[in-house]
């Protein structure tokens, strides 16, 4: 498989795992922001075969993780409604409300269903006039370019029937609220490759200047991640403070230019709530006013629904970094993917999810 | 009075000649028994069967008697490689051959449809018979019944089998033992991928078929030059990881697998990579894992590549005796890690 074999060869992992070796002369913390890189590095192995100096604590990244209970409880309201088809990405299926999950409400006669893109949910309501299409909306900046052409193209349909419940995140505003807080302890970055891909790096330097952090632009394979982790290690042995592209075959300083307009024209910048973090002023992207008729809290009478964590779960110390799955009471004992507390067990790239299937 | 005119009336009767399956054909009546005499008579043929009795009357030969149930509700019907009627045949028969049974009998359960066309019948009954006559196997008792439109989804099918194990040989996934290593008889999740391209729902299209296929045969074959094969097994739903989990759990033992012997074709590898699913976890509907002595092995790997559904099989792990009822894998890079039973359904990743 060409662009994804190259980048598993053991023997070139192996050379890049020797340069650390060599360069690492004292312990180092990085963090991984993305989810996916958690899962890659856990299912690889790539933990195990660091030198003991380097850290790798467990980023924000994983947006199904990230959506507030509330959120996924509206979703929830909205997907059990007769008149509605609910659409949503596969693994917040079993994502759980306060009281229950997709599945279930499609056990008990809602409608869900699994679509791998957005505009499929567009196909959906095109197919089903006399039905409400909604399709929930979450994600980092990697998922927007798609959420939204799904609602210009609905606009350009002049589709009355499709609707998006947004709970879009950005990698930034988190950033800030890691390395600004007192208990920080992440002295390098792994950014998450994919959604440079389509951002660039053009919002991340005044992080870099502000905390004085190195950054390395990280992609998922496990030659990307090595990579990734050996400029981080370079950049803080010689203290330099840089963004290093270690991903360059998808990333540039600009990023997708295209994608970002269309990004602007639907979505603006909002507070959001982080699930087990809590508000983030700017961290969220919303529907802009004049898509309020595609906008599925306005259509939905679900505004009013607030619901509460599980006091147990730890899911938000974990995702700053202050915290490893195996510190919580309750890993793998109330709570594993059969019976998540929280969503860090429940996604595949939660970091929960990702310690318990490979056997952290 | 009028005169009475009779040119135009006609006698409600039902219709026998209905070219879709509709509630008459399960009434147990005229149309019942048309169905049987017209569609499965002709197909499933052999003396039990056509006795026209409640039962089958069959003679056995010495040993012990397997028996295996399994019911078939696979959408879509046809898929490439195979379909619910091939499926029915060759899922039951690999349930008793991986006993150590040689199959000899099925029975099959049909639930219809109202407004299942005949002709789909027609062709699933005909997949049933060549699978069956590949397999050696008579199918010697059906049923069939119908339900109302929209509550069965065109056909289902259940089916039973009955097999004869030899005296002494002893197959159970408790026998496994440190010093096995683990068979697996050729490439992995190609059922799975074939049957969700099929549904269409996914946009995408793939030359995978499905591997369905019976495997009393290949089966007979490795236990022909081997006495040291401790476990047999169909790694079905669930796929490789989630059937050698429960072996180490049932033998409380470790199965190590190595990554890089891990055979997957690089359409599925693809699709898997695509979707976010791993191979590990994808069904398989015919190939066997095989956990044999360690000095046993080679020939037990010749047998089954001489076989003609076991050219690619390859040594996939081996067992060890700790840490009990974990499979783990050696990764391409040298770490290790914990291949888990699969939690629920497995589901495709946001990005």
């Amino acid at each position: 498989m060409k662009y994804v074999t190259e980048f598993r060869d053991a023997e070139l992992v192996g050379g890049v795992l020797e340069k650390i070796r060599q360069t690492v002369t004292r312990p180092w913390t990085m963090m991984e922001i993305c989810g996916g890189q958690t899962h890659s590095i856990v299912r690889y192995g790539i933990d195990q075969l660091l030198p003991p100096e380097i850290e790798l604590v467990h980023g924000p990244g994983c947006p199904v993780c990230v959506t507030p209970l509330e959120q996924i409880d509206r979703a929830l309201a909205i997907a059990a409604r007769p008149d509605v088809i609910f659409t949503s990405y596969g693994d917040m299926l079993r994502v759980p409300g306060s009281a229950r999950d997709l599945f279930s409400v499609r056990a008990s006669g809602g409608e869900v269903r699994v679509v791998y893109s957005p505009l499929d949910a567009v196909k959906i309501a095109q197919a089903n006039p006399d039905k409400q299409v909604v399709f929930f909306a979450i994600g980092f900046e990697t998922t927007a370019p798609a959420n939204v052409m799904a609602v210009m193209q609905a606009k350009n349909l002049n589709l009355k029937n499709f609707s998006v419940l947004v709970s879009h995140v950005r990698v930034p505003p988190a950033m800030h609220a890691i390395l600004g807080s007192p208990s920080n302890r992440v002295q390098g970055f792994l950014l998450a490759g994919h959604v440079n891909a389509v951002m660039g790096y053009h919002e991340y330097p005044p992080l870099l200047e502000k905390y004085q952090v190195p950054m390395a632009i990280t992609g998922f394979e496990p030659l990307d991640l090595v990579q990734g982790i050996y400029e981080t290690v370079r950049m803080l042995e010689a203290g330099r403070v840089e963004i290093v592209n270690a991903y360059a075959r998808a990333v540039t300083f600009e990023g997708n230019q295209p994608a970002q307009k269309m990004i602007n024209q639907v979505f603006m910048e909002c507070d959001r709530a982080w699930r087990g973090i809590g508000v983030i002023p700017a961290s969220g992207w919303c529907l802009r006013p004049e898509f309020d008729g595609f906008n599925a809290e306005k259509r939905f009478d679900v505004g009013d629904i607030v619901t509460k964590e599980s006091p147990l779960c730890i899911a938000g110390q974990i995702m700053q970094g202050l915290k490893k799955p195996h510190d919580c009471s309750a890993f793998g004992k109330q709570c594993s993917p059969e019976t998540p507390l929280g969503a860090t067990m429940v996604s595949s790239e939660g970091a929960c999810a990702a310690y318990y299937k490979y056997g952290r | 009075m009028d005169k009475i005119d009779l040119t135009g009336a006609v006698c409600p009767l039902p219709l026998s000649d209905n070219e879709q399956i509709v509630m008459g054909h399960g009434s147990g009546g005229k149309m019942s028994h048309d169905l049987i005499t017209k569609i499965f008579l002709p197909a499933f043929d052999n003396p039990a069967l056509s006795a026209g009795d409640d039962g089958a009357v069959l003679a056995l030969p010495a040993g012990r008697l397997v028996l295996s149930v399994d019911s078939h509700v696979v959408f879509p019907l046809f898929f490439p490689g195979g379909d619910i009627g091939h499926l029915a045949v060759c899922g039951t028969v690999n349930d008793v051959a991986v006993m150590g049974a040689t199959p000899l009998y099925l029975t099959a359960g049909f639930i219809l449809e109202e407004g299942l066309p005949l002709e789909t019948l027609r062709r699933v009954v005909e997949s049933m018979k060549q699978a069956a006559d590949e397999a050696g196997v008579k199918i010697v008792s059906g049923d069939t019944k119908v339900v109302e439109r929209g509550k069965a989804d065109g056909l289902f099918v259940s089916t039973t089998g009955v097999g004869i194990l030899p005296e002494g040989r002893e197959i159970s996934g408790s026998r496994a033992k440190a010093g096995d290593v683990v068979i697996l008889s050729g490439f992995m999740g190609d059922h799975g991928i074939a049957v969700l391209a099929a549904r269409g729902e996914l946009g995408f299209e793939t030359a995978v078929q499905s591997d369905c296929a019976p495997l009393n045969h290949l089966i007979a074959a490795a236990l022909a030059v081997s006495e040291n094969i401790h476990v047999l097994r169909d790694p079905t739903r669930g796929g490789v990881a989630t059937t050698l989990n429960e072996i180490a759990k049932q033998a409380g033992v470790c199965i190590t697998l190595n990554e890089l012997s891990l055979p997957v074709r690089p359409a599925v590898a693809s699709t898997c990579e695509m979707l976010g699913f791993d191979p590990l976890y994808v069904a398989n509907e015919g190939k066997v894992l095989v956990l044999v002595a360690r000095a046993d092995a080679e020939k037990v790997l010749a047998a089954l590549r001489a076989t003609k559904y076991g050219e690619d099989a390859v040594v996939i792990g081996e067992v060890s005796a700790a840490p009990q009822g974990r499979v783990l894998m050696k990764t391409a890079f040298g770490s290790t890690r914990v291949v888990d039973m699969l939690a629920g359904e497995m589901l495709p990743r946001i990005c």
